[in-house]
């Protein structure tokens, strides 16, 4: 069964590279611009993995990521946060809103990519 | 009845009586009971003013100048009045500082001066031997004289012999035994002698009966009344004169120095300061004393003249009239009213040469021999155990002393001069004496060294002026002096000096005393300084009825309280020294004396103590040399005032300085919270550029990784990635090429080419140059410019970096198909203005501040992210604040938005306007 993942990140061309990887993985993907889109797309979307950009307009990736581990109805949910900003305290508040991961921009691809399948419990195409 | 015999034991058992007396006032105050603390008596020891000179001489002067007898007895009559004021003030120094004679009170009011007492002492001394010598030719001669009774003999007619001076010899030797008894007869050596003023008390009441007495006869018994006596002396030419006051030249100037002279008499002579201010015993008595002693004055005045005229009339010559008293009674054969006379006499004579002497010797002791003997190092007296009987050989030596020199000036000068005139040079003496003493009372300003020159000036003028005349007159050298002046130089001439003539000796010595003494004394008061002793006994002298009681203590200590209590015990006796200290101990709740401290008050207690009985001088000389004195020198108070106020106006200062620093804190405090605050700008500034970077190289690597990893990928794809790499690349360049300009800007590092540029031109270029922008984004772009714009002064790239900004914000935010910008450029009063004005989204008013500020934009974030690194109007406003301008912006959301900014013209040059702030 195809695996969903939800981008909740507003640079476009971030967004590009982020649908190519999953993609390329098999993972069905879709973009949400903000962070009242992005919680819409969680209950209609159902992804089994969010790549959550913290720096999101309207919603911070910490309260969205917070939201998710609040609903029972999404539990089993991963999160893995994206962060422009770096420094431990930003993680240590990452993990503590719930993240499964943390990774920080610009980040290696293969390292994305295999946190993405680490969590989704696939082995690599 | 009158024979030798009789009037020897009458003598003996009047000074016996007085001795008993004496013993009894004694006892008395050693039972605490004092018969003298009496007003009465108090008034009565006052009469001791009243002497022989009075008793006899009074009446002789009487005979030679009628009412010229008068002032003697006028000058204290008037003093009194300002007794309550001068007297009241020096029992209360006297009292404080247990002053033992008038030498030790100058001495002690002037930084307890031992050169200063010894003066005084020989002053007092010399000056007083005169009036001892007058009490001496008045007793011998009554002796001469009621020895011959019944006949009328003057002794001076038989000078050639030397009965009289033999007499007057005894008579010196007698008293001088009398007054050792009375005046030195206990081991207890303090300044009080009760006993001695009892008696005194005594003797005036003997006297004033015998001249009553004798006054009562001559008026009432030998003649018929006063009326009768002066109706007689009236039909006499030569004796109605002498009714009539200042008759004589230069009776006036006479009768006002007399006065003058009485006047301070009455304080200044020892034996009156010794009655009137030593023993005092309550200061209230003084008040009896005001009216009491007055009266007493004129009681004993009352018979002068008709006395004086009684005896005028009766010996027509022969009889001197210095003897009328008693040679009245006795050629009327009144035997018992000429022992009574004769006793009033010898009573007279005794009390004010017991007086005297004892007030005498005190100071010698006190003040010429103390000081001399404990600064004499070899006789090693300090180490001497027991004083008490050095200081009794002391005084008895010296009262000897003092009666022989007495007796010796009798037989130098004495039988040269009535009574009367004998007295005055006394007087003349003591005078001296005046300006030291009441300056030293009233005026702070007088100096140690004024006293010395006043008094030392006074008294060599009295010496030249009237002793020497007096010793030349007695034949002990010729008149040369006198007559010629010393060196035979006329204006030296001792009773005429710089020519004044025509006076008498006393006014004439008075007047040159007096201008010599008190110049002296003023000038070297005024031009000199002050020790610090000296300035704290003067304070304590003038200031006496106003301070609190602390005095300066000068000691440093080094030694105890016992070996205090030793010293004091070699001069009080050991029991006394023991009860004083206890009592002092006892005072500050101690047991013993062993728990006191030997501190400085305890060592002005035992100076105090000492002093009562040795002198302030040879006090304070004593406990120094056990205490290891370290008073306070001038220098060192000056440089304790000097530190003091150095002190002030450097807390004067500190205060300054406090509030500079708090001004300064303040000002650090707000330039620290300034500068956390643009930490924090800069903290948030720095993330949000790393946030900046940070997407686009996210990209750049992102699309650069996939290219590698994927070799195969899709043409289209890969030309796509490409592309963004490629835009994203030019967004990173812009981005740090934006921060560094606005970090140039505002660190004031920027290059700023400054010219007169015509903005229309510029305008004109900038919209040309983005035309192909307005083109792609399909937005309308015209620009309104007048035909001529004054010209500005400023940077012609920056100004164009401005405008292409505004115009790619307002392309950026112009909807596409309709958007619509429109530039103006317009001349305003001394700037101009250009507009950007759009049709864009627009921006609300609380957004309006914000979009200034770096990396804060505001747009429509849901449909599309407006391209820009944020920084573009930050640096705008930035650019234009620094050429002189404005730039703001006028919107509403969803109406479009203008954008203005102004430039000032160039009629104002650019380098005078200061640099406004971003």
């Amino acid at each position: 069964m195809t695996k969903r993942v939800l981008i909740a990140e507003d640079e476009a061309s971030i967004v590009a590279s982020l649908e190519f990887l999953m993609r390329q993985c098999g993972f069905a993907t879709r973009v949400a611009r903000d962070g009242d889109e992005a919680i819409a797309c969680l209950g209609e979307f159902r992804p089994d993995l969010v790549l959550l950009d913290i720096m999101l307009p309207g919603r911070s990736g910490f309260e969205i990521c917070r939201f998710i581990r609040g609903q029972k109805s999404l539990a089993g949910m991963r999160v893995l946060m994206l962060t422009a900003k770096g420094g431990s305290g930003e993680e240590a508040q990452g993990f503590a809103a719930g993240a499964d991961e943390y990774l920080t921009k610009p980040f290696a691809t293969r390292e994305l990519v295999a946190r993405a399948l680490s969590l989704l419990g696939v082995e690599a195409p | 009845m009158l024979q030798s015999w009789v009037v020897v034991l009458a003598s003996f058992g009047y000074i016996a009586l007085l001795f008993a007396i004496a013993y009894y006032a004694d006892r008395r105050a050693r039972a605490g009971r004092s018969v003298i603390a009496s007003p009465v008596i108090y008034s009565l020891s006052l009469a001791v003013y009243a002497t022989a000179w009075t008793f006899y001489g009074s009446v002789g002067r009487a005979a030679q100048d009628g009412v010229g007898f008068l002032p003697i007895y006028i000058g204290p009559t008037l003093m009194i009045v300002l007794w309550w004021f001068v007297l009241r003030k020096a029992i209360r120094v006297a009292k404080l500082a247990r002053i033992t004679s008038l030498a030790d009170f100058v001495a002690s009011r002037y930084g307890k001066s031992a050169l200063l007492g010894g003066l005084v002492t020989v002053i007092a001394v010399i000056g007083i031997l005169p009036y001892i010598s007058l009490q001496l030719k008045a007793v011998a001669s009554s002796f001469q004289i009621i020895f011959q009774y019944p006949a009328l003999v003057m002794p001076e007619k038989s000078s050639a012999s030397p009965i009289l001076q033999v007499t007057a010899f005894y008579v010196a030797l007698f008293m001088a035994l009398f007054t050792i008894a009375f005046g030195t007869r206990h081991v207890d050596v303090g300044e009080r002698h009760e006993g001695m003023v009892a008696a005194i008390a005594f003797e005036s009441i003997v006297k004033l009966v015998a001249f009553l007495a004798v006054g009562a006869f001559v008026t009432f018994g030998v003649f018929d009344g006063f009326g009768d006596i002066f109706e007689r002396a009236a039909r006499r030419p030569e004796l109605a004169r002498l009714m009539t006051p200042f008759a004589a030249d230069g009776a006036l100037a006479n009768w006002a120095w007399m006065t003058v002279l009485s006047m301070l008499a009455i304080i200044f002579l020892p034996r009156q300061f010794q009655v009137a201010v030593i023993e005092n015993v309550e200061e209230k008595h003084l008040k009896t004393a005001m009216w009491l002693f007055p009266l007493y004055m004129l009681a004993i005045n009352v018979f002068v003249l008709p006395i004086a005229f009684g005896g005028l009339l009766a010996f027509p010559g022969g009889v001197d009239p210095d003897s009328f008293v008693l040679t009245l009674p006795m050629s009327r054969h009144m035997e018992g009213l000429t022992l009574l006379v004769f006793v009033g006499g010898i009573s007279a004579a005794t009390g004010m040469v017991i007086v005297e002497t004892i007030a005498l010797s005190t100071m010698v002791c006190n003040d010429l021999v103390m000081p001399v003997l404990l600064r004499w190092k070899r006789l090693n007296i300090a180490s001497r155990g027991d004083f008490t009987r050095l200081l009794l050989d002391i005084r008895r030596g010296a009262i000897v002393v003092i009666l022989l020199l007495g007796y010796l000036y009798f037989v130098a000068a004495g039988e040269a001069y009535a009574l009367v005139s004998i007295g005055l040079i006394s007087f003349a003496a003591v005078a001296q004496l005046a300006p030291a003493f009441l300056g030293g009372l009233y005026w702070k300003g007088a100096t140690r060294n004024g006293a010395l020159a006043g008094l030392t000036a006074g008294f060599l003028v009295w010496f030249y002026t009237l002793l020497l005349p007096a010793f030349a007159k007695s034949g002990w050298f010729g008149m040369t002096v006198v007559e010629r002046g010393l060196l035979g130089v006329d204006v030296l001439a001792p009773t005429r000096l710089f020519g004044l003539a025509g006076l008498d000796p006393i006014t004439h010595a008075m007047i040159w005393s007096m201008i010599a003494n008190i110049g002296a004394f003023v000038l070297v008061s005024l031009t000199g300084r002050q020790g610090a002793a000296e300035h704290s006994q003067a304070t304590l002298f003038v200031d006496v009825f106003t301070q609190t009681g602390e005095r300066g203590i000068l000691w440093r200590t080094t030694t105890s309280a016992s070996a205090l209590q030793a010293l004091l015990g070699r001069f009080l006796g050991p029991t006394r020294a023991a009860d004083l200290f206890l009592a002092y101990a006892n005072a500050r709740g101690l047991k013993t004396v062993e728990e006191l401290e030997a501190d400085a008050e305890l060592l002005n207690y035992a100076e105090l103590q000492l002093a009562g009985t040795i002198g302030a001088a040879s006090a304070h000389a004593m406990v120094a040399t056990i205490a290891q004195e370290e008073p306070l020198g001038l220098d060192e108070v000056m440089t304790i005032i000097d530190e003091a106020s150095h002190v002030i106006a450097y807390s004067h200062v500190l205060e300054a300085k406090q509030q500079e620093l708090e001004a300064a804190t303040a000002s650090l405090r707000a330039a620290n919270e300034r500068l956390k605050e643009l930490d924090r700008l800069k903290d948030d500034f720095i993330s949000t550029v790393t946030h900046e970077l940070r997407t686009p190289l996210t990209s750049i690597r992102a699309f650069s990784e996939i290219l590698h990893d994927n070799p195969d990928i899709d043409a289209v794809e890969r030309h796509r990635f490409l592309g963004l790499i490629i835009k994203e690349s030019e967004r990173l360049t812009r981005l740090i090429n934006q921060v560094l300009d606005l970090a140039k800007l505002e660190s004031g590092l920027a290059e700023w080419q400054s010219a007169s540029i015509d903005i229309a031109e510029i305008v004109s270029d900038a919209v040309g140059s983005t035309s192909q922008i307005f083109k792609g984004y399909g937005v309308k772009v015209e620009a309104h410019l007048p035909a001529s714009v004054p010209a500005v002064v400023a940077d012609r790239d920056r100004v164009m970096q401005v405008m292409l900004n505004l115009l790619s914000n307002a392309v950026k935010f112009s909807p596409s198909g309709t958007g619509r910008v429109l530039v103006r450029v317009e001349a305003e009063g001394t700037s101009v203005r250009v507009d950007v004005q759009d049709n864009g989204v627009g921006i609300s008013r609380e957004h309006q501040a914000a979009i200034f500020e770096k990396f804060r934009q505001v747009g429509d974030t849901l449909t599309r992210k407006p391209a820009g690194t944020g920084l573009g109007l930050a640096i705008c406003r930035q650019i234009v604040a620094r050429m002189g301008g404005r730039l703001w912006v006028e919107s509403e959301a969803g109406r479009g938005s203008v954008f203005s900014f102004t430039l000032p013209l160039a009629a104002q040059p650019l380098g005078a306007r200061p640099m406004a702030a971003a």
